[in-house]
């Protein structure tokens, strides 16, 4: 019973030339024992998701295995065909992967893509395949079984489509399950369902599954083994709890030490502050048209939603995709008009504000984006992209040419990369940029919308700490939108939880902590990942 | 908001751009390189690329030196010296290297002004039809809604239109002459563009970096210019050289048709068109024209290939 299932051996993977290193992963020994589950972990670029490519036998092109064994069942993974692959993958080794809505094929029903598992292995008859697709639907708790398996893709919701995915993976009873961060995609109310789903069949099945992730949280619920991989290097692994409680590695230890902890610190309260910013009754609701006979379906974003945020204080919006802190973001600094309502910035009407005028004071306010890759013109050099809001608003070019160089120097980067486009940045220094596109503009209010959600847990705490740093010494207002409660714990002074369009709860953080008032607050904390290993 | 990948499953492996560095810190950087810098480097090891502005730029600088590499007047006539057989045939003789046509002009010189007329007509057509249509398309992708649905029908509009008819008819209507043909070249070729420049639009218009714009308090005109119009001029210059290309062929069969250029302007479509009586028993009369316009629309498309194809990773992951 000890001996191990899959047995990865010395493995490295060979980057194309010209990579920033010359292997993805480098002399990789893993071994993946009956009936548990190994974790790998490591932040992007750490060559975890290769290493599970591997072991389908899914590498792109460009990587080749240069050395090492994956021993399965007696045979080297490595050395087989495309055709030994196809009669493996599916049957023997299956695979969930991160998006479900990109791997489900979108024209397919479906109860017709779980049993196409048997079809594309020649098993059952059709009936048969039909009643193992209704009966595997079952078993992974998707609703409704008899109808939902005549459904498309798109008219099931993002957990119910991961719910599929996983049923289809587990058509063929396959002794190894990889799951490609099958839950990153997710909000963390399904995250827990999902997780929790893995766990009971993987139990029942007696199934070894490799799970990819980059969240310590999930590996805390989930892993009987971890893995941590650093540059595509294996720096330690072991049982998960001691791995966890104990890290040996220094690597390790920071990557753990980086993740925020559930426990706010305590924050003098900014009461008597003045106002910055202020929303009262902010709605919007988006109709789409129904088409030339159907009903028009309207949406109601954000519903009546009111808050204040003052000078030197950092108010979160908290809550799960759908549920309209992004729109109300928006809504705050008028890239969208609201049906009803209005923004304050101090004492200004910004929402009575015509075109011309906005454009003047536009400057009072400004966000920070989610996608550092998407955020920053990549035609334009990082001085053009910091300066061009100043100089548009009348700033001589030399002066705000000086002062992007003081503000590259204030977001820690060095002057030097003022002529440089931002392409050659990682992630991390993007966002740097980013927040000193923002300052340059000299705002009273930032607004951050999941500002630090697409960043590495490391790279993440260095961000916030650079935010919490600024908003003491500008005495900035600061709207921090995140899905993340320990992103929210660590930053936040106030959180406001919002939930179908509406703010649920908005009090201090600490009290919110741990005291929390609402049902769907508690819900909120009680489905964060790794809540356990969290609490010391 | 869900949590988003900070790369896709395929790329985490791989470094994020060639240049990208992988620590957050301020390190000692890369040099500066621009999109465009670093796609030319890739350019130059691009075949087609490298062949398509070969070909090219030779025959572009053959058009700017022609009166200085010319070996005759092209206009000069000399009836007692007609269809010369070029060098390589048994009558031919060094003093006209590819022969004379029916008047005893000399076919070299009139091939080296005839590409200044292709040219120049692929180029300001280019040029006209360029700005029509990316203009539309720009405010029709930026803008969306109403402005958009007046642009779509426009183009559905032009796109019923049958160019060659329309064309043939203008010229027949006004007289041909270069302006003539330039003119309605450039006002009938835009459609391409228009379609390209607005899907390229709406792909960048809802990025954040064009809200992070609007949020500074930009004009729309300055986020047209400075933040859009960047990021879709490489699918505008593979557009161009298409539309070059078309616009030389077009000209060299109106020209053909006796609708274009007129005589006695060294045009390569009225050079077939001229030696169309002989192709039969001098069928070099027809070829060399031909074969100069095969070579000089081959090499403008392999060269929009190549900056497709050079320009299609962006670099930006």
């Amino acid at each position: 019973m000890n001996e191990p299932v899959v047995r990865i051996r010395n493995l490295t993977l060979a980057l194309p030339k010209g990579s920033d290193r010359p292997h993805a992963v480098e002399d990789l020994s893993l071994d993946l024992m009956p009936g548990k589950i190994l974790c790998v972990v490591g932040e992007s670029g750490s060559g975890k998701s290769m290493s599970a490519y591997a072991l389908t036998g899914l590498l792109p092109r460009a990587l080749k295995p240069v050395g090492g064994q994956i021993l399965f069942e007696g045979r080297d993974l490595l050395t087989l065909e495309e055709r030994g692959w196809r009669a493996l993958r599916g049957r023997r080794i299956a695979m969930v992967f991160q998006e479900p809505m990109t791997a489900l094929n979108p024209v397919m029903r479906i109860g017709d893509q779980i049993a196409e598992m048997f079809e594309a292995h020649g098993l059952l008859t059709p009936a048969e395949r039909r009643n193992r697709a209704v009966a595997l639907a079952i078993e992974v708790g998707l609703p409704d079984p008899g109808q939902i398996v005549r459904a498309y893709p798109h008219q099931l919701s993002g957990g119910q489509r991961q719910r599929a995915m996983i049923a289809m993976a587990l058509a063929l009873e396959p002794s190894i399950l990889v799951a490609d961060e099958p839950t990153t995609a997710l909000d963390v109310t399904t995250q827990a369902q999902i997780l929790k789903l893995i766990r009971d069949l993987q139990r029942r099945r007696g199934m070894s599954v490799l799970f990819i992730t980059h969240d310590f949280g999930v590996v805390a619920d989930i892993a009987d083994h971890v893995a941590v991989l650093q540059r595509g290097r294996l720096v330690e692994q072991g049982i998960a709890e001691t791995v966890l409680q104990h890290p040996q590695h220094p690597y390790t230890q920071a990557l753990l030490a980086a993740v925020p902890s559930l426990v706010p610190p305590a924050r003098a309260s900014r009461a008597d502050a003045p106002l910055a910013l202020s929303a009262i009754g902010l709605t919007k609701t988006y109709a789409t048209r129904g088409g030339l006979f159907g009903k028009p379906r309207v949406v109601a974003a954000v519903k009546e939603v009111g808050f204040e945020v003052r000078r030197g204080e950092t108010l979160g919006l908290v809550g799960e995709s759908g549920s309209g802190k992004s729109t109300t973001a928006r809504l705050a600094i008028r890239l969208i008009e609201p049906d009803r309502g209005t923004v304050r910035l101090g004492s200004l009407d910004y929402t009575a504000l015509a075109p011309r005028a906005l454009r003047d004071e536009r400057r009072r306010i400004q966000m920070i984006f989610q996608d550092p890759f998407a955020s920053l013109n990549p035609r334009r050099t990082v001085e053009q992209i910091i300066t061009a809001g100043p100089i548009a608003h009348g700033t001589p070019r030399r002066e705000a040419r000086a002062r992007a160089r003081e503000l590259l120097d204030l977001v820690g980067l060095s002057a030097s990369a003022a002529e440089r486009y931002p392409n050659a940045f990682s992630g991390g220094q993007r966002q740097r940029i980013g927040i000193a596109r923002a300052l340059a503009m000299e705002p009273d209010v930032l607004v951050a919308d999941e500002a630090v959600s697409a960043l590495d847990v490391s790279v993440q705490a260095q961000v916030l700490d650079l935010l919490e740093d600024l908003k003491q010494r500008l005495n900035l207002a600061m709207l921090f939108i995140t899905h993340d409660l320990r992103v929210a714990a660590k930053i936040c002074d106030r959180i406001a939880v919002m939930h179908r369009g509406a703010i649920v709860e908005m009090r201090p953080t600490t009290d919110l902590f741990r005291q929390p008032d609402h049902a769907y607050t508690r819900s909120l904390l009680a489905a964060v990942p790794g809540l356990q290993a969290a609490r010391p | 908001m869900t949590l988003q990948p900070s790369a896709s499953p395929i790329a985490a492996g791989l470094p994020e751009t060639p240049t990208a560095l992988s620590a957050d810190r301020p390190a000692a950087l890369p040099a500066a390189r621009s999109p465009t810098a670093l796609a030319l480097r890739r350019g130059l090891r691009h075949g087609g690329f490298v062949i398509g502005a070969g070909i090219l730029g030779t025959i572009l600088l053959c058009a700017l030196a022609g009166p200085l590499i010319a070996p005759h007047d092209p206009y000069a006539q000399d009836v007692s010296r007609r269809l010369i057989p070029p060098i390589w045939q048994a009558k031919g003789n060094w003093d006209h290297v590819l022969g004379t046509d029916k008047l005893g002009r000399d076919y070299l010189s009139r091939l080296i002004y005839g590409s200044q007329i292709s040219l120049l007509i692929g180029i300001a057509a280019a040029a006209i039809s360029g700005a029509i249509g990316t203009t539309l398309g720009i405010c029709a992708g930026y803008f969306g809604g109403r402005v958009d649905a007046v642009v779509s029908y426009v183009v559905t509009t032009r796109l019923a239109m049958p160019v060659v008819l329309v064309a043939l008819a203008m010229a027949s209507l006004v007289g041909g002459s270069l302006k003539v043909v330039v003119l309605v070249l450039g006002f009938l070729l835009w459609d391409r563009f228009a379609v390209v420049t607005r899907a390229a639009t709406r792909q960048i218009r809802d990025q954040d970096f064009i809200a992070a714009a609007r949020a500074t308090g930009f004009s729309p005109a300055r986020i047209l210019f400075q933040e859009v119009l960047p990021n879709i001029l490489n699918a505008l210059i593979v557009v161009a050289t298409l539309e070059m290309a078309h616009a030389i062929l077009l000209e060299a069969a109106l020209s053909f048709l006796g609708l274009g250029v007129q005589p006695p302007l060294p045009s390569w479509g009225l050079m077939i068109a001229e030696g169309k009586p002989y192709m039969f028993f001098q069928p070099w009369v027809i070829t060399i024209p031909g074969i100069a316009l095969l070579v000089l629309v081959l090499a403008i498309n392999l060269l929009g290939d190549g900056i497709r194809d050079v320009t299609a990773p962006e670099g930006r992951r």
